[in-house]
C-alpha cells in the first residue's frame, strides 16, 4: 500500500529553490531512507510531509503531496490534524525540561486527554513501544534531560508514538548518538515498522543500507534515484549514485 | 633599537599599572561605601531594638508622638500594596512578554520593545502625580468609597512601575527557549498556542520567577508614588475591604516622617529599625531571585 506520494515538488526559501520537481512513492509500513550530501534538500523535504515548513518565514510549495490520496496542502487541511497522523523526531534530541512522564504525555493531554490513568497507560505503552521502558520505569518523575543522550532520543520517538501517529519521520536521528545508542534506535525502528511507516534522513549509507527497504538518493535539490534499497546499493541506475555511494562523489 | 622597545616596555607597564591601580581603587571603594552605608543603617537602627520593647516595636499601633512604635502595620502595608501589585503585574507582564515575543509581528516588536523601555523611565512622582488626579478619583467614583487613595491604588501604580522589568526579563527568557523546543512541540500536532503555554511558558518558568521577583523587588522599595497615593494611614489592613482602604508602607513612613524627627530620639532610631527591617526584605527576595538563577544555571543554561 502507498502511505504517500509526491508529485512534482518544488520548493522555495524565498527566491532559493531548495527542491525541484520530486516526485516519489513512499510505501506503507516500510522504511524509506533519503540519502545524499550536506545541504542537498534532505531535511526540507522532509519537513515538507508534516509541513514544518509552513513555520518558516517566506517560503512557498509547488505540488502535491498525497497522504492517503488527499493533498496535504490542500487548503482544507488541518495542518494540526496532519502533524498528530505525521510525526517527527529531530537530529538532536529535544525532551521538553519537563518530567519523563509529562513528556510522553504531552500529546495526549495537547489532544485533551486528562485522566491520570489513562495517561499513566499511554506513558507506559508508548516507552514499551520506544524500547524504553524498563530503564525508566523507577523515575518517571525525574527530569528527561536527566538521560543520556541515547535514551532522550528514545524518549522523543516515544513521545512521538504516543499520539499514535501514522507515518513517523526521522531527521537523521543518529547523529548526535554513540554507536551502541545508534544500534538501539535501528533495532528500534525495526520493531516500529510493523506499526508504522518511517521515512529517516541519514548521512549514513550503512545505516541506510542497514535498516531500509527504500532508499532515495538527492542531489542538488532533485531526486536522483529512488528505488528499493538493495538495488540503490548494488545496482544503482545512475551514475551520480553509484559515485555518491561508492564515496566518489558528495 | 632595543633599548628604544624596553623603555616603551617599561612605559606601557607603568600605564597598565595605574590603569589597573585605578580600577582595583574604584572597585573596592565601592564595596567600601555600600558597607559604611550599611554600617551606618545598623548602628542607627539597631538600637530601636533594643530601646524599644518588643512588644511595642511589633505592636499594631504606630503613633511616634505617644511613643507607640507599632511596625506592624507598616510592614502589613507594605507587603500588601506589595503582592497586590505583583498580583497585578504577574499575568499582565507575562502576557505582555508572551505578546511581544511570540505573537506579535515583527514590525509591531520593533515599537513595542522600546516602548517598554521608556515606561520604565517616568519618573515615580510623576506616575504618583498621575495616580493622585486621575487613578484615585475613578476608583473613589466607581466604587463609592471616601477617599480613592488606598492600597489598590498604590499596588496599580506599583504593578506599572514593575510592568517594564517584568516584561523585559522574562521576554528574554522566553526567548532563551531553543527553537528545538518549539518545533518539536509543533511537530506533535499541538497548536502555536499550546506549545507557547504547554512548552515554551513552563521552559521559561524560571526566567519568569526571577523577573516577577526583581519586578518586586523593586515595588517594595518604591517610595514617592505609593506615598502620594496610598493615603498613609498606619492602619491594621486586616479585614478584606483593606485593599480599598488607605495604608501606609514602611517607605512612605521613613520619607514622610525623616524630616521632621529630633536626631538621636526613639522615633529617629526606630525609622532607621524600619530601613532595616525593609534592607532585609528586599536582600531576601533579590536572594531568592538570584537562587532560581543559580538553580537553573547549574542545570544548563536559563533555558
Ligand atoms: N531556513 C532556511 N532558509 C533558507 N535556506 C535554507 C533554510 N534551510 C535550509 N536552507 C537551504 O536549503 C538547502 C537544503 O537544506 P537542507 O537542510 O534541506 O539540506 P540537508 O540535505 O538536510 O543537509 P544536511 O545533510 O546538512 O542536513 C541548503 O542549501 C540550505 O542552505
Ligand atoms: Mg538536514
Amino acid at each position: 500500500m502507498e502511505k504517500i506520494r509526491v508529485e512534482h515538488l518544488d520548493f522555495y526559501y524565498g527566491n532559493y529553490r531548495a527542491l525541484s520537481d520530486v516526485s516519489i512513492a513512499i510505501e506503507e509500513r516500510e522504511i524509506t531512507a533519503l540519502i545524499g550530501p550536506s545541504g542537498c534538500g534532505k531535511s526540507t523535504f522532509l519537513r515538507c510531509l508534516n509541513r514544518m515548513n509552513d513555520t518558516i518565514r517566506g517560503t512557498r510549495v509547488n505540488g502535491k503531496v498525497l497522504l492517503d490520496g488527499q493533498d496535504i496542502y490542500h487548503r482544507n487541511t488541518k495542518v494540526v490534524e496532519l502533524r498528530k497522523r505525521v510525526g517527527m523526531v529531530f537530529q538532536r534530541p529535544n525532551p521538553f525540561p519537563q518530567s519523563i512522564f509529562s513528556n510522553v504525555a504531552f500529546g495526549p493531554r495537547v489532544l485533551g486527554l486528562m485522566n491520570r490513568r489513562d495517561l499513566a497507560s499511554i506513558v507506559e505503552e508508548s516507552l514499551r513501544g520506544a524500547a524504553l521502558w524498563d530503564e525508566v520505569k523507577d523515575r518517571l518523575n525525574e527530569d528527561a534531560l536527566s538521560l543520556a543522550l541515547g535514551q532522550q532520543q528514545r524518549l522523543c520517538i516515544a513521545r512521538t508514538i504516543a499520539v499514535k501517529p501514522e507515518v513517523i519521520l526521522m531527521d537523521e536521528p543518529c547523529s548526535a548518538l554513540d554507536p551502541i545508542a545508534t544500534l538501539q534506535i535501528e533495532e528500534l525502528m525495526q520493531s516500529l515498522k510493523t506499526k508504522y511507516t518511517i521515512v529517516i534522513v541519514t548521512h549514513n549509507m550503512q545505516q541506510a543500507a542497514r535498516v531500509s527497504d527504500f532508499t532515495g538518493f538527492f542531489w542538488m535539490g532533485k531526486l536522483v534515484e529512488a528505488d528499493v534499497t538493495d538495488s540503490v546499493f548494488t545496482r544503482p541506475q545512475k551514475k551520480l549514485t553509484e559515485d555518491y555511494i561508492t564515496g566518489r562523489a558528495g | 633599537m632595543f633599548a628604544q622597545k624596553q623603555a616603551q616596555a617599561a612605559h606601557a607597564d607603568w600605564r597598565e599599572f595605574v590603569i589597573e591601580a585605578l580600577i582595583r581603587v574604584l572597585g573596592f571603594s565601592t564595596i567600601g561605601f555600600v558597607l559604611l552605608i550599611f554600617l551606618f543603617l545598623l548602628r542607627e537602627g539597631v538600637p530601636s531594638f533594643y530601646k524599644v520593647p518588643v512588644s511595642n516595636l511589633f505592636g499594631t499601633r504606630w503613633y511616634p508622638n505617644f511613643d507607640l512604635f507599632g511596625t506592624l502595620p507598616l510592614l502589613l502595608g507594605s507587603v500588601l500594596v506589595t503582592v497586590t501589585a505583583i498580583l497585578i503585574a504577574l499575568p499582565l507582564g507575562a502576557a505582555t512578554a508572551v505578546f511581544v515575543r511570540e505573537v506579535a509581528p515583527n514590525w509591531a516588536r520593533e515599537i513595542l520593545k522600546p516602548m517598554i523601555e521608556v515606561l520604565a523611565g517616568i519618573p515615580s512622582v510623576v506616575l504618583g502625580f498621575f495616580g493622585m488626579h486621575a487613578v484615585a478619583p475613578l476608583i473613589r467614583g466607581t466604587l463609592g468609597i471616601p477617599t480613592g487613595l488606598t492600597v489598590f491604588t498604590g499596588a496599580l501604580i506599583l504593578a506599572y512601575m514593575a510592568l517594564p522589568t517584568i516584561i523585559s526579563v522574562a521576554e528574554d527568557a522566553l526567548d532563551a527557549v531553543p527553537k528545538s523546543l518549539r518545533d518539536a512541540g509543533l511537530a506533535m500536532g499541538a497548536t502555536q498556542w499550546q506549545t507557547i503555554w504547554k512548552v515554551v511558558v513552563p521552559a521559561a518558568r524560571s526566567g519568569i520567577t526571577t523577573a516577577v521577583m526583581l519586578g518586586m523587588g523593586r515595588a517594595i522599595g518604591e517610595t514617592m508614588a505609593v506615598m502620594m497615593v496610598t493615603g498613609n494611614a498606619a492602619r491594621m489592613p486586616l479585614s478584606l475591604d483593606s485593599l480599598f482602604r488607605p495604608a501606609r508602607t514602611m517607605t512612605a513612613t521613613i520619607a514622610a516622617e525623616m524630616g521632621e524627627v529630633a536626631q538621636g530620639s526613639i522615633h529617629y532610631h526606630t525609622l532607621f529599625g524600619i530601613g532595616i527591617i525593609l534592607f532585609l526584605l528586599t536582600f531576601l527576595i533579590n536572594l531568592a531571585a538570584a537562587a532560581t538563577i543559580f538553580k537553573k544555571r547549574r542545570r544548563g543554561g536559563l533555558r
